[in-house]
């Protein structure tokens, strides 16, 4: 392994500084905006502001729609993961590129087709119709809409992680008198459960944050459909900055907590991966 | 050697994880597998869930497009209205991508041929970005630059014509927030799995650090570097939430793309939206192609043995672009 070291190589300097100059400029100085903003407005009224009926119906709504999109997107994103790694089949690649879309998409194309889709009047929505069901302007269609905005994650943390498990393991397992479903369970779910679960971290911090794809669906009626970056807007667009920095800070608050969490399950992740 | 902590692997909220740097191994045949129905079962469930999730939602969006007839379609996407959104997203893509491209080399630069203090905590910071939500990226903006924020009122008595917010330059901030982490993410884990040998051959021989970087280490990061620039682009064209808080949504001024999409949707000009957002789905289509091509490319070109590194007689020759740290 060659010297890393800055003797070796030139560059450490202007690369880091730059690097903490842009850093600094355009994501740590607005943050810190934020943050010091709120420090503006005093702890009492930060606590009303961010926990007023209208806030805390709009964290309920935020929270545990994402949780059940998330969820939905652990089970069958880890299914998706294991047919494209270990089946073949016909159009597979395409299958396989499909897996992208909605990070490609720009999040106002999603909303609007995924609620045009829906509609009393459109080719799911008709359907549902039929046997008296409606989810757009429902949290149902809040929540589908976040299963489509976080497909891709689960999908594409287990898939690496599947194809470097080494068959030997469930040759052994087989080998040693276990059944299929005995081995997948206790020898390759095990193997690949931290990859799957930031797969799952991921897309509830997408979730939680995401704003073009569900505000077509939502409906946005206060206190049953409307989600908290969209209460966060609303308050802008009425100018009541006070009430939007304190709702932005508990989102911040709560992605940063997530970004930590996340980074401990990759770090835990890449242990297993070593180790597989 | 220290390994290389939190540096490869999945990228955060937002963007899809590196699949420059893979470490596949070929499952021989003759590995245990499920009964027929089960697989059958699995592959249906699969193609069922992304058939409704994934294909639905673009059949949707061509088929509401073309729902008035192409006349209408057309006029929908050539209107100039349209035509200043899309010069205006370009122009925005045109100055934003640049600019974390030039971030994203510096950073990685940085960060996988150096270990120093705090390198972990950058590793983090530069992901921040993912992890906020749209809206509250380009609020940050609105607090510093608006009328009532933190510079806003100091700005506008310094340069009374300068418009920030409800402008050109908040939407450019805006995107380069959003689209910050692109370049940097995909750039770490492929110049960690590259070393630095080569570079260090070539300022051996003589080579100044220019001479080096623009003759050894910007053609070996070349497939990187268009891969995290591909979907920073996309990114970049398509940012909806945060662009929304600081355009004005000022027709013909202050509106991209996807904002012009919102309006005429909010007008009941269905056909007309989504035949501007066809548009949109294109450019997320062509992303997707040009990714995997530069997937393929990446694999066919690196693959390539360019130097006698003794490799493990048992890998397959993709296995050199694993970051040794992660050996067992």
């Amino acid at each position: 392994m060659a010297r890393r070291g800055p003797g070796a190589l030139p560059g450490f300097g202007l690369a880091l500084g730059w690097t903490l100059t842009w850093l600094s400029l355009i994501v740590l100085v607005p943050l810190a905006t934020l943050v010091w903003k709120s420090t503006d407005l005093g702890w009492a009224q930060f606590w009303a502001l961010a926990t007023s009926k209208r806030a805390l119906a709009s964290y309920q709504l935020t929270f545990g729609t994402a949780l059940a999109a998330a969820t939905v997107n652990l089970v069958l994103g880890t299914v998706v993961a294991w047919v494209l790694v270990r089946y073949r089949f016909w159009g597979q690649s395409v299958v396989d590129a499909l897996v992208d879309v909605p990070f490609a998409l720009p999040t106002a194309v999603s909303g609007l087709a995924i609620t045009a889709a829906l509609a009393p009047r459109g080719w799911i929505g008709s359907v549902l119709a039929d046997h008296g069901v409606r989810v757009v302007y429902t949290r149902y269609g809040i929540a589908i809409a976040l299963i489509f905005t976080g497909l891709p994650f689960v999908v594409r943390s287990v898939q690496p992680l599947l194809q470097q498990l080494e068959p030997e393991l469930e040759e052994a397992a087989t080998m040693l008198g276990a059944s299929r479903w005995q081995t997948v369970t206790r020898v390759v779910l095990p193997a690949i459960a931290p990859a799957a679960l930031t797969g799952f971290a991921l897309a509830l911090a997408r979730g939680i944050g995401e704003y073009g794809s569900v505000v077509f669906i939502a409906g946005n009626r206060p206190m049953s459909t409307e989600i908290t970056p969209l209460l966060i807007m609303t308050r802008l667009e009425n100018y009541d900055y006070a009430g939007a920095t304190a709702l932005a800070l508990v989102m911040l608050v709560v992605s940063f907590a997530l970004l930590l969490g996340i980074n401990l399950l990759q770090a835990w992740s890449r242990r297993r991966g070593a180790a597989a | 050697m220290e390994p290389a902590a939190g540096s490869g692997g999945v990228a955060v909220a937002g963007a899809a994880p590196s699949r420059l740097v893979s470490g596949a191994t070929a499952r021989p045949p003759s590995a245990p597998t499920e009964p027929p129905w089960v697989r059958r079962l699995l592959i249906a469930v699969a193609l069922g869930f992304l058939g409704l999730f994934v294909v639905v939602p673009i059949a949707v969006v061509i088929d509401q497009a073309l729902s008035q007839g192409l006349g209408v379609y057309r006029r929908a996407v050539t209107d100039p209205a349209a035509r200043d959104a899309i010069a205006l997203t370009l122009k925005v893509a045109a100055i934003a991508v640049p600019l974390n491209l030039v971030f994203g080399v510096a950073a990685a630069w940085a960060i996988a041929h150096f270990r120093f203090r705090g390198r972990a905590l950058l590793l983090t910071l530069i992901d921040l970005p993912f992890a906020v939500s749209p809206v509250i990226s380009g609020m940050v903006f609105v607090l510093l630059f608006g009328a009532h924020g933190l510079l806003g009122p100091t700005l506008r008595a310094h340069w009374p014509g300068l418009t920030i917010i409800f402008g050109l330059p908040g939407i450019v901030l805006a995107t380069v927030f959003v689209t910050f982490p692109f370049v940097a993410r995909e750039l770490i884990p492929v110049m960690e799995a590259q070393g630095a040998e080569e570079e260090e051959a070539a300022r051996v021989l003589g080579a100044s650090g220019w001479q080096m970087f623009w003759w050894v280490t910007l053609p070996k990061i070349r497939w990187g570097l268009l891969y995290g620039v591909i979907l920073c682009n996309a990114r970049a064209m398509g940012e909806f939430g945060a662009v929304s808080v600081v355009s004005g949504h000022i027709r013909g001024r202050t509106n991209t793309v996807p904002l012009h999409v919102e309006i005429l949707y909010n007008e009941y000009n269905y056909a007309a939206a989504f035949a501007v957002a066809s548009l949109l789905l294109l450019l997320a289509l062509v992303t997707l192609a040009a990714k995997r091509l530069v997937e393929h490319r990446a694999r066919v070109v690196d693959a390539a043995p360019l130097d006698p590194a003794p490799l493990d007689p048992d890998d397959a020759p993709a296995a050199r672009l694993v970051p040794t740290e992660a050996a067992p």
